[in-house]
């Protein structure tokens, strides 16, 4: 079952091959007497350069639906189709990998590395792609300069602020130049203005690497810098 | 390696004191094998230095050989008779009191050997003349005795009976029982170990601790045992044979067991609790593709570089005290020991983190997602 809202508008009426699929996507968890089905049916496609919000309250199913999306956790039914590939088909070896290359997560509280400094946090993905190469690290000073940290390269996470951590998040999710950015409640220990400084630099970074994202949030203010917003609730799409 | 090496710049104080740890085990390791070996080297080094295969002790005598095993002068003729046998001579031994008399008098203890003075078992001096039949009071001392002042041309008398011995020349190193050895014709020795004054009784003139024998591969020793009633040992069961030395070598190897076990534990331990301090980075580290081998090897080029480390730096340390402890201490290093503590501190250091960061793959990559935190 395809729910309307959950399936973008075409420009100009040409067809562009979405970056992420989910097709009827359900995910029961916990045993048979005390089982939740935190994603029901889930019918959900994303295009490149396209930046989807997901919002809902806590408990609706937000962090459930972007573990699946990224092959994290195994829907009990559907499937997901990410760059080509059904992540449901694959096993745990293949998913990690594919992983690596085509999806980059974007996470609550940035999530850095604390040993490394800023420019180190974008080499990791390279490195471990076996990818650290002199073009590796242009494209991590690049990255660096556009969410304006080349100033902070050098910094440890303990020594940036929550935004900067954030900014520095984002660039190391976009190193490797995925097809999906996956994002994960990115404003949630932000103050008002650097919410909005973090909101408005996902949809520029979203445009500039023609990345599909999904953010879910449950912050209503940075909703407007998304160019779709879906409603999350009990683990169904509204 | 990019994680790992980066830990262990950012951790460096949580690293130093698991590698202070893992050093002082090393340096205590390689002080325990200087000891050891020193031990072994104190207690049978004159029967290391022996030009004998094999010992044959009296059948009836058990444990330590040396102070019970009685042979006579039959058994040693008959024995150099046996086939696959190219030579066979008595070997007496005692541990005995002796005082050097004249202006530099002083108590000394001895490990008196017993050779026939113009045999193979006759050791070649370093200094001063051999032992020979014409000087029946004429002894060859080591240089475990040199150092407690003794001198070519000394006497020294001996025991209850006050039998003289004559200095005449000094070989070197060589110990028995943690007691500097002497070199005496074995008539001397039967006086000695008779220990009464006068004239010793005809049996106890034809008598001696063991056969010392250089054997074939031929030899049927245990065919030979039975004909003759004795109980023939190679080398390392001469070794065994010796006063204190099974016990001092368990109890040695028991303490060196004992710390490697708890080297192993305890960097177990610690790998056990940084783990478990990186379950978030590790769920990260997943959630971004990094495979669970690439993790784990990372956590073993961490746990690699720091044993190799403070490995290194306790054994360089531990060899520095030794050097130190050398003559206070019966102490010897040898490299094979040193070698093989040090690897054994690494790979048991390397089996217990290996234990400890198994639960690397336990951890969920899931957990990275803000809810599941």
């Amino acid at each position: 079952m395809t729910h309307p809202a959950a399936t973008p508008a075409s420009s100009a009426g040409t067809a562009v091959p979405p970056a992420l699929r989910l097709t009827d996507v359900t995910l029961r968890l916990g045993s048979d007497e005390q089982q939740v089905t935190a994603l029901d049916r889930i019918t959900l496609t994303v295009t490149p350069g396209e930046f989807l919000a997901v919002t809902g309250p806590s408990g609706s199913g937000k962090s459930s639906l972007l573990a699946v999306a990224g092959g994290l956790q195994t829907p009990t039914e559907g499937t997901i189709r990410v760059a080509g590939a059904d992540l449901t088909t694959l096993t745990e070896r293949q998913r990690t990998a594919h992983r690596r290359l085509h999806i980059g997560y974007v996470f609550q509280n940035a999530n850095l590395l604390a040993s490394l400094t800023a420019l180190e946090q974008l080499l990791l993905p390279a490195h471990l792609a076996g990818r650290l190469d002199a073009s590796a690290r242009t494209r991590a000073g690049d990255l660096l300069e556009a969410v304006g940290m080349t100033h902070r390269a050098d910094r440890r996470p303990h020594q940036l602020s929550g935004g900067e951590r954030q900014r520095v998040g984002l660039a190391r999710a976009l190193v490797l130049s995925p097809e999906v950015l996956l994002v994960d409640e990115p404003t949630s220990a932000l103050d008002r203005a650097r919410a909005r400084d973090v909101a408005d630099l996902l949809a520029e970074q979203t445009r500039k690497n023609n990345t599909a994202t999904v953010m879910v949030t449950h912050d209503t203010e940075i909703l407007d810098a998304a160019d779709r917003v879906l409603a999350l609730r009990d683990g169904r799409l509204t | 390696m990019l994680l790992a090496l980066r830990d262990l710049r950012f951790a460096r104080g949580r690293f130093a004191l698991i590698g202070a740890v893992v050093a002082m085990i090393a340096v205590l390791g390689v002080i325990l094998s200087g000891l050891a070996s020193g031990l072994a080297d104190s207690g049978v080094s004159a029967l290391r230095g022996l030009p004998a295969t094999h010992l044959a002790f009296d059948k009836s005598a058990s444990g330590e050989l040396f102070s019970r095993s009685i042979v006579t002068k039959a058994t040693w003729q008959r024995r150099a008779a046996q086939p696959g046998v190219r030579k066979a001579e008595p070997l007496g031994q005692q541990l005995v009191h002796a005082q050097l008399t004249g202006s530099r008098a002083k108590q000394l203890d001895l490990a008196v050997f017993g050779v026939e003075p113009e045999g193979f078992l006759a050791p070649s001096p370093t200094s001063g003349k051999p032992l020979s039949k014409s000087s029946a009071n004429g002894v060859l001392i080591s240089q475990d005795i040199v150092k407690e002042g003794v001198r070519v041309g000394d006497r020294l008398t001996v025991g209850q009976a006050g039998t003289p011995l004559t200095v005449v020349g000094t070989i070197g190193h060589a110990s028995f029982g943690h007691v500097g050895a002497v070199y005496a014709p074995l008539s001397l020795w039967q006086k000695l170990h008779y220990g009464l004054p006068g004239k010793i009784p005809a049996a106890a003139a034809g008598q001696a601790t063991a056969v010392a024998l250089q054997l074939d591969s031929s030899a049927d020793v245990s065919a030979i045992d039975k004909r003759l009633g004795t109980q023939t040992v190679d080398q390392a069961g001469a070794f065994a044979a010796s006063p204190g030395y099974t016990a001092e070598s368990s109890t040695m190897t028991l303490i060196r067991g004992f710390l490697y076990a708890i080297s192993a534990l305890v960097v177990g331990a610690f790998f056990t609790v940084w783990t478990i301090q990186r379950r978030q980075e590790i769920a990260l580290l997943k959630a971004m593709g990094a495979s669970t081998g690439y993790i784990l090897r990372d956590a073993l080029t961490q746990v690699t570089a720091v044993l190799l480390t403070a490995t290194a730096a306790g054994t360089a340390i531990g060899l520095a005290l030794g050097g130190a402890m050398n003559g206070s201490a019966p102490f010897s290093l040898q490299t094979g020991q040193v070698a093989l503590a040090g690897t054994l501190l690494i790979v048991l250091g390397l089996a217990g983190a290996a234990v400890a960061v198994r639960r690397i793959t336990k951890v969920q990559a899931l957990t990275a997602l803000g809810a599941n935190r």
